[in-house]
């Protein structure tokens, strides 16, 4: 797979080719099997991401600790916001429902982590319902999304555990981002700004989830982490560059990672966790293995 | 290499690819080691794993592994109960292993029949293991293709003849690895193969009299 995003930028430009088809032919390559397989996988982790929105939009899951449930309803069913009834206020409950199926042990594709496994299938599917986009061009865009993710993993990190929530729900959101602006019609260059510009939005952002769970606050950094992705999509898609090399971006948050305290990257020895209430509710709600 | 079908996935059962997925694939590669379901286990956990554990839902993974589940088996959320109706007796216990172990390491000693076995495992994030110890000898198994692990007397030869059995069965080799403590001291083989072999050629392998005994773990990533 490509090590820099935007050489594969380049080479889809020169190609005249979406960037989707370039990531399948390149993984074709890379792994000797074919584009069709490929897409036959991404399809299978489409239904299953399809399958956890409607989970938990629909059920009110709650975590073995109980820290974390029922919000996704909340959004569903509540009051209104100023959002309301726009693809906003959907996707964001669609961020939630999925968090909420992975915090009661229920079925997620972990993309590019289990952490920040809300982001991609809530914009993705969100969008695609506001827009009737049909599930080829779903799958495309999984494929641009893992291209991404690919380049970080690379250059960078996907574990929070190395680069801080910076790392999941801060690649899931650029992830997302880019995947979405090929799925909307932009060019592989519009991709490379809104993955930079949903990037920047989360550089810095640490891991800090009460008792080390992945709940509190991994299920609304889900949603934050979606709202950032829409705002890379809407300047990308009307012409906004960010200056800063998309590449340079995801260098620069894995020195972050690399030099963010080891109490930030999920040790649960700082931020949130380390709060006053987040240090009471871990010990009040940290169910422990029952040893016999 | 980094896989575009690595980014997008695995296909899991919540909530943590290394406390839930690379625990239920720790149990998946342990129960090779007797052969199917044990009905007795002893699971000693360490660091993060003892800590964060039930959070995690890391004993039902380990349990459901045990039984066969496979990561995305939503079976895993009942498999504590599971295990008691189908007789798997198992006990946790709290341990700390040795200081530089991975903070997500489990110990398993396990029994079914007439068979026992120990191996200790780490899960290493992104629900990537790593078994590092069966039986009391080091090995380094990671699950991402099946493996034959084996001691054997140091005699020459027996990396050819072992080649020769699994090239007889049609089973391509993808890594070999062999090492030894002193000369004339036990080999250890842990070979990475491309096919998935019968019993017949655990059997063959483990019927060569300079072979002390030999196992077969199975693939578990995705």
């Amino acid at each position: 797979m490509y090590k820099a995003l935007g050489d594969a930028i380049r080479d889809a430009e020169a190609q005249k080719i979406p960037l989707s088809q370039l990531a399948l032919e390149t993984e074709a390559r890379d792994q000797g099997r074919s584009v069709d397989s490929i897409r036959a996988a991404l399809q299978r982790a489409l239904d299953v991401m399809r399958s956890a929105v409607a989970q938990g939009m629909t059920g009110d899951l709650y975590s073995a600790s109980g820290l974390v449930g029922g919000d996704a309803a909340k959004l569903r069913t509540g009051p209104d916001g100023p959002l309301a009834g726009t693809p906003f206020r959907d996707i964001l409950a669609r961020a939630l429902a999925v968090q909420e199926v992975n915090a009661a042990m229920g079925v997620i594709v972990a993309a590019p982590t289990a952490g920040g496994a809300g982001v991609l299938p809530a914009v993705l599917t969100g969008l695609a319902a506001a827009r009737n986009i049909d599930d080829e061009a779903l799958v495309s865009a999984l494929a641009v999304a893992g291209l991404i993710g690919a380049v970080i993993a690379e250059r960078a990190s996907l574990s929070g555990a190395e680069g801080g929530c910076q790392a999941e729900t801060g690649a899931a959101a650029a992830m997302a981002a880019g995947a979405a602006t090929e799925m909307l019609g932009g060019s592989p260059s519009q991709v490379g700004h809104a993955t930079a510009l949903a990037m920047q939005g989360t550089l810095g952002l640490v891991c800090d989830p009460l008792g080390g769970l992945v709940e509190l606050p991994c299920v609304f950094r889900n949603a934050t982490g979606s709202a950032i992705a829409l705002t890379g999509i809407e300047l990308a898609m009307a012409g906004v560059e960010f200056k800063i090399p998309v590449d340079e971006v995801i260098d620069v948050m894995g020195e972050i990672g690399r030099n963010m305290d080891v109490r930030y990257r999920e040790t649960a020895g700082g931020g949130l966790a380390a709060t006053p209430t987040g240090r009471r509710l871990a010990k009040e709600r940290l169910v422990q293995i029952k040893t016999k | 290499m980094v896989s575009l079908l690595d980014i997008i996935g695995p296909v899991m059962v919540g909530p943590s690819s290394s406390h839930t997925a690379g625990a239920c694939r720790l149990g998946l590669l342990a129960r090779c080691l007797v052969g199917g379901t044990p009905q007795r286990a002893r699971l000693e956990l360490h660091g993060s794993f003892a800590r964060t554990g039930e959070g995690h839902g890391t004993d039902k993974a380990l349990a459901g592994g045990l039984m066969g589940f496979r990561p995305d088996d939503e079976r895993l959320r009942e498999a504590l109960d599971i295990a008691e109706r189908e007789g798997l007796d198992y006990k946790f216990e709290k341990t700390t292993l040795a200081e530089d172990s991975h903070p997500n390491t489990v110990r398993l000693t396990l029994e079914r029949g007439d068979r026992q076995a120990t191996m200790t495992g780490s899960s290493l994030g992104a629900g990537r293991v790593l078994v590092t110890e069966i039986d009391g000898y080091p090995v380094e198994v990671t699950g991402n293709y099946h493996t034959i692990v084996l001691v054997a007397e140091d005699v020459k030869g027996s990396v050819a003849r072992i080649a020769t059995i699994l090239s007889e069965h049609s089973i391509n080799i993808a890594t070999l690895r062999l090492t030894r403590k002193e000369r004339g001291g036990d080999a250890f083989m842990v070979i990475e193969i491309d096919d998935l072999p019968g019993d017949e050629v655990r059997e063959e392998i483990r019927g060569l009299p300079w072979v002390r005994w030999a196992f077969r773990l199975d693939k578990v990533s995705a």
